[in-house]
């Protein structure tokens, strides 16, 4: 097996983050020439969400979804402005419920299924015409490693 | 050409309700005033059903049960939160965005492309919203404001327009004023209205067609304006809002614009003063407060940031302290540090207006009215005696937590990590 090779970045989040970018435009001096090495660190915010306006989380409920790494209590970034692929998972509206299920296009376009991962669940057969929405497309699940204690459950 | 647009959420507090309730797509659906007091949205269902704006819900409760008509109580923290992600959207299309409450927004169309390509381009538009937030609109193309907002009803009202209507011509601008009440005029009331029709103006081109020098012989200044606007010349801007349902305060910043968050809390704080002074000015006090500063965003692939927050407090108000309080509050909470964005406009908007002696009680209010107009009426006192703003607010915080009543109000979806949308695994 090849060797497991990793690599690390610095990653942060969110606000607030001060940064030494005023630095540039002290008036005085010559500018800093540390300010040539000066890069940004990695915003999980830039590298999981691509329409800013059309992102929603949403919390999973229930084991449908174990085999395919989704699980319950997971946390999953929703895309609401991308179109669902064959093969995507998605968000979709059933009586008045959401659900999170795989998206199968048939060949020809006009039928699918919505397929869960696990055994004991039955796939859901739909038609591109029938009262069923993908409300939106999961490009991502969060899903925590470190066991939290229990009232910090969110 | 000069051309302006019009973006208005349809039936808005409903349709946020149903971006999470999508199963209510087609349902009636009502939402409910602070302390769940009466109707304060509908959905194109309801309406049919005869339900009217501002009906305390104990008249209606039976009725609505009776119909299945889900009652929300109002959730202006998911409101404020979909407001912001529609107007984030709405400034990638225009170079000059202008926030008017928090379902409107008007933008600059002007020399952006002929008919065919703004048609096209204002349908696009709603189509990205409906689809990246969930929330239909409706968008007015036309050369004034006024016109804009006349063309925005129309496509709200025909399915066949797309989301979008544009009234381009003089053609188009008589045919659609001709069957449009003048009373549904942007800046004409319902009071004004009937004093309109004892003159037999009925409609919004009875209005346009009299000459101006009439209209100023009979009314003030502000129907001359609306004339001029229902003619095609543009006078009005959301700053001198002809409607006492809004008022804003805002500007453009020259150059590269505002980088600096002390000199951004000094420009709204300024804002938001001359917005209390205008608000008392006219007798009113206002429940709903926004705050809005955006990067330019048009046609560039630069990323850009966007603060639109807005907030809806339990009592009304028209205290300057208290409302440049909030202004800041929600300024910092938008703010952004991990980018040096460079803000090209920045405003405030008061909503939720209403007449000062009809301002609702809280049980539950934290602040001394009394004590807080005492204040008030001292500052413009010494302010009208020795100059504008000698005494004006420094900064403060506040605070508004309180125990209303909201049974029916749905989680915060967008703002809260406890209350997500829940999808099932199942």
């Amino acid at each position: 097996m090849d060797e497991l090779r990793l690599t690390f970045h610095r990653a942060t989040a969110g606000q607030p983050l001060p940064l030494p970018l005023s630095d540039e435009s002290v008036q005085a001096g010559f500018p800093s020439p540390a300010s040539d090495y000066f890069a940004a660190d990695l915003d999980l915010n830039d590298l999981l969400i691509r329409h800013k306006e059309a992102t929603f989380y949403v919390r999973i409920a229930g084991d449908s979804m174990t085999d395919a790494g989704i699980l319950d209590g997971d946390l999953a970034i929703v895309d609401k402005a991308a179109t669902a692929s064959d093969g995507d998972f998605v968000i979709a509206c059933i009586n008045g419920e959401f659900t999170i299920k795989q998206f199968r296009l048939a060949p020809g376009g006009e039928k699918g299924r919505l397929v869960a991962w696990n055994n004991r669940y039955p796939s859901i057969e739909v038609c591109a015409y029938d009262d069923f929405r993908i409300w939106g497309v999961v490009t991502h699940v969060i899903h925590p490693l470190k066991k939290r204690k229990p009232h910090e459950r969110g | 050409m000069q051309l302006y647009g019009l973006a208005d959420c349809n039936n808005f507090y409903c349709s946020c309700e149903r971006v999470f309730r999508p199963d209510l797509r087609e349902a009636p659906v009502v939402v409910l005033s602070n302390n769940d007091g009466c109707i304060i949205a509908r959905s194109e269902e309801s309406k049919r059903l005869g339900l009217k704006m501002g009906t305390p819900y104990y008249q209606v409760r039976h009725l609505l049960e009776t119909h299945h008509v889900t009652v929300f109580s109002s959730n202006y923290t998911l409101y404020g939160s979909l407001s912001g992600r529609v107007m984030s959207l709405l400034s990638r299309y225009t170079p000059q965005l202008e926030p008017y409450s928090i379902d409107e927004a008007f933008l600059d169309f002007s020399d952006m492309g002929d008919a065919a390509f703004l048609k096209a381009y204002g349908e696009r538009m709603a189509a990205d919203v409906r689809r990246s937030v969930g929330i239909p609109i409706s968008v007015g193309i036309a050369p004034t404001r006024t016109l804009a907002k006349v063309a925005s009803k129309y496509a709200k009202r025909y399915a066949g327009y797309r989301g979008c209507c544009l009234m381009d011509t003089d053609d188009k601008r008589r045919k659609a004023l001709s069957s449009f009440d003048v009373g549904d005029v942007w800046g004409i009331g319902r009071h004004l209205a009937e004093t309109l029709a004892g003159h037999d103006i009925r409609l919004a081109a009875d209005l346009a067609d009299k000459d101006e020098a009439w209209v100023s012989r009979h009314f003030n200044v502000n129907v001359v304006r609306t004339w001029k606007e229902l003619n095609g010349i543009s006078c009005i801007s959301p700053d001198d809002s002809p409607e006492k349902k809004s008022i804003c305060t805002s500007r453009s910043f020259a150059d590269e614009g505002v980088t600096d968050l002390h000199l951004l809390e000094e420009y709204t704080a300024r804002f938001a003063t001359r917005c209390a002074d205008k608000l008392r000015g006219q007798a009113s006090c206002c429940s709903g407060i926004t705050v809005f500063a955006y990067t330019s965003r048009f046609r560039t692939e630069q990323p850009g940031h966007v603060i639109h927050q807005s907030t809806v407090l339990p009592v009304a108000t028209n205290a300057t302290a208290e409302i440049v309080g909030h202004v800041l509050r929600m300024l910092r909470a938008g703010f952004r540090t991990s980018a040096r964005y460079a803000y090209k406009k920045a405003g405030v908007v008061l909503w939720n207006i209403c007449p000062q002696n009809a301002v609702q009680q809280d049980l539950f209010d934290v602040v001394d009215r009394q004590k807080q107009t005492a204040l008030q009426r001292a500052v413009d006192h010494i302010n009208r005696r020795n100059g504008p703003d000698k005494v004006h607010v420094a900064v403060r915080g506040f605070s508004s937590d309180t125990g209303a009543r909201c049974d029916r109000r749905s989680p915060h979806y967008t703002t809260d990590v406890n209350e997500l949308p829940v999808a099932f695994a199942r």
